[in-house]
């Protein structure tokens, strides 16, 4: 008892924070300092996983960096058994099946804002819509893959038989139909939350000179909510991008350059699900790395962007 | 006149458009879940639950294992992630002028896009690759990685919400620091924390690409943490993508069970949400 009233007192001295007249000072501040250095562990934990990933994913993919340099990403060859590996046909499928994909999205996605952000913001019809959006964007990628060969393969082959083309039924086109389904959320929710975010004193204004509900929407907030709206979109994207497992499932993993929207072929992501297993050396390996790693800066500077452009414009409002 | 008429015509075509369009949207949310559930629930029954998979060609057999690697997957990744991220969480908010935190901020809105497939080979580099295997552990520390952002970010924007009067309260009844914020601010912030947890559990429990270089699957009942496990969301695939059709059958009934899983968690954390809501 003596001993630890005595060490009490040496830390009150030295200027330790004190509580006044409590039993346990020492332990008070010594028990102070455990909590904030806990805080500032778990943040620079964190912080180093982050740092971590990106150095970590350069390393792995330096015998590949070194061994083909820029040519990996223009040179179209993908052949494991002569151990050549150009990355262009994964770009491509990645560019095609994601900007299809957001083509295909911003119709619905906007419409779902729109409904949310101005016609119905509250309400039982609402918060259903609201909630559906919400379990739509909960269903595992899997899933999606799943009842996507299953439904929708056999709907596109359908209309590619319809057209004229090869019924391969599975393709990029596939896959950006599933891509859009899944990214729909995701922009339609950024997209309400900017629309409910327009004053309504510009809306007032508008309907106090006769304006239509139509011609505010077009006129004020649309206009007004452009680039919040932009930025779930290029949100959207980079879900797009870094999407695996249903694309895998659908996109008929084929290591040529797709020669049109209906074909097979394989994205950044896809190609590394599929064949990272299989990669039996090391050049393999790292050149899969080396995908996974433009992936990963590719879908950063997407977000990035995003995400400044919606702090930016919720500075503004 | 006329033109009255064709601005109000105008403004409700666009009205029931609108209304159409975003309902034709969510169709396939409906289509997905009729189709689960039309083609899993015949599936799954008593044996179908507590058995493990049987080879080609013998019918029966259930996926026992994929739901009890799914569950280690699930508790080693929450272990890891739920006390680093809520302590990451209270850093934000309490020092948020910190470097540190700003840092932080940055880091969790970079951790948040990170594709999951690139998250798997971060987790085959730093943990397979040295240990030379595959194993539960390595599939749950890549899951952890994953569920982070989502219990920092819920975590930081709860306790921005509890006013300042409550902490001073606390101290003015000369309660020390820590114990403030362990037993009166994260507890009245418990709603949006718990929220947090739900919502990454939600996430990492669906999904397949972090788990295919890590966990990779086991179509035997394993419970070493050492050792690869299976998962339900890596059964689905493996069988959805092989050629027959007793597995695409069993991949039904997963699908149908992590369905109701997973969307189980997202409806349990909007009810948390509206409940418990903080109020002051």
């Amino acid at each position: 008892m003596g001993k630890k009233s005595l060490r009490n007192k040496k830390n009150n001295k030295s200027g330790g924070e004190s509580y006044s007249s409590s039993d346990f000072p020492f332990l008070w501040s010594f028990k102070n300092k455990l909590f904030n250095s806990g805080l500032f562990l778990a943040g620079i934990t964190v912080i180093l996983i982050v740092a971590g990933i990106f150095v970590s994913l350069i390393i792995a993919s330096l015998p590949s960096i070194k061994e083909f340099g820029i040519d990996f990403l223009f040179s179209t060859k993908w052949n494991p058994v002569i151990e050549k590996f150009g990355a262009l046909p994964f770009l491509v499928g990645t560019l095609l099946t994601s900007f299809l994909a957001l083509a295909i999205c911003i119709p619905f996605s906007l419409a779902i804002s729109i409904l949310l952000g101005e016609y119905f913001t509250e309400g039982w019809f609402a918060s259903l819509v609201k909630t559906l959006t919400e379990l739509l964007a909960g269903i595992p990628s899997v899933i999606y893959g799943f009842w996507g060969m299953f439904f929708l393969v056999p709907v596109v082959r359908y209309l590619e038989n319809v057209i004229g083309v090869q019924p391969y039924g599975i393709g990029i086109f596939t896959s950006s139909l599933i891509l859009a389904i899944m990214i729909i959320p995701y922009s339609a929710s950024l997209g309400r939350d900017v629309i409910e975010m327009v004053p309504s004193e510009y809306k007032e204004a508008a309907y106090s000179l006769g304006a239509t509900r139509f011609e505010v929407i077009k006129k004020i907030i649309l206009p007004y909510s452009r680039s919040g709206i932009f930025a779930g979109i290029i949100l959207a994207l980079g879900r797009a991008v870094g999407e695996t497992m249903a694309v895998t499932m659908l996109i008929g993993n084929s290591n040529k350059m797709p020669d049109s929207i209906f074909s097979p072929g394989n994205t950044m992501a896809s190609v590394i699900a599929n064949e990272f297993n299989e990669s039996t050396f090391e050049l393999y390996t790292s050149s899969l790395i080396e995908i996974g790693a433009v992936l990963f800066i590719v879908t950063i500077v997407i977000n990035l962007v995003g995400k400044y452009i919606i702090k930016k414009f919720e500075v503004e409002t | 006149m006329k033109n009255i008429e064709k601005r109000k015509l105008k403004n409700s075509v666009f009205k029931y458009s609108t209304v159409a369009i975003a309902i034709l949207a969510l169709l396939p949310l409906f289509f997905i879940i009729f189709y689960v559930f039309r083609k899993g629930l015949p599936v799954i029954n008593w044996e179908f639950l507590t058995s493990v998979p049987k080879s080609i060609g013998e019918s029966g057999g259930g996926i026992l294992n994929a739901m009890v690697g799914t569950l280690m997957l699930v508790i080693i990744a929450s272990a890891i992630a739920v006390p680093i991220g809520i302590f990451a969480g209270v850093l934000i908010s309490e020092h948020p002028d910190n470097i540190i935190s700003k840092m932080l901020n940055l880091s969790v809105e970079i951790l948040q896009g990170i594709p999951s497939i690139v998250i798997g080979l971060i987790g085959y580099i730093w943990i397979v690759r040295q240990m030379g295997h595959f194993s539960a552990l390595s599939g749950g520390i890549t899951l952890s990685i994953m569920m982070l952002p989502m219990i920092i970010k819920h975590t930081k924007e709860t306790l921005e919400l509890i006013p300042d009067t409550l902490k001073e309260s606390a101290y003015a009844l000369g309660i020390p620091y820590y114990n403030t914020l362990l037993k009166v601010i994260l507890p009245s912030g418990l709603s949006g924390i718990f929220t947090g947890i739900l919502l990454g559990l939600a996430r990492i429990a669906g999904e397949t690409a972090p788990l295919l270089f890590t966990a990779f699957g086991n179509s035997y009942l394993n419970v070493d943490i050492l050792k690869p496990v299976a998962a339900l969301p890596l059964l689905i695939y493996n069988y959805a993508t092989s050629p027959y059709q007793e597995w695409h059958k069993i991949s039904w009934g997963a699908s149908c069970i992590l369905v109701i899983f997973v969307l189980t968690l997202n409806i349990i954390s909007r009810l948390v949400i509206k409940k418990w809501k903080i109020k002051y």
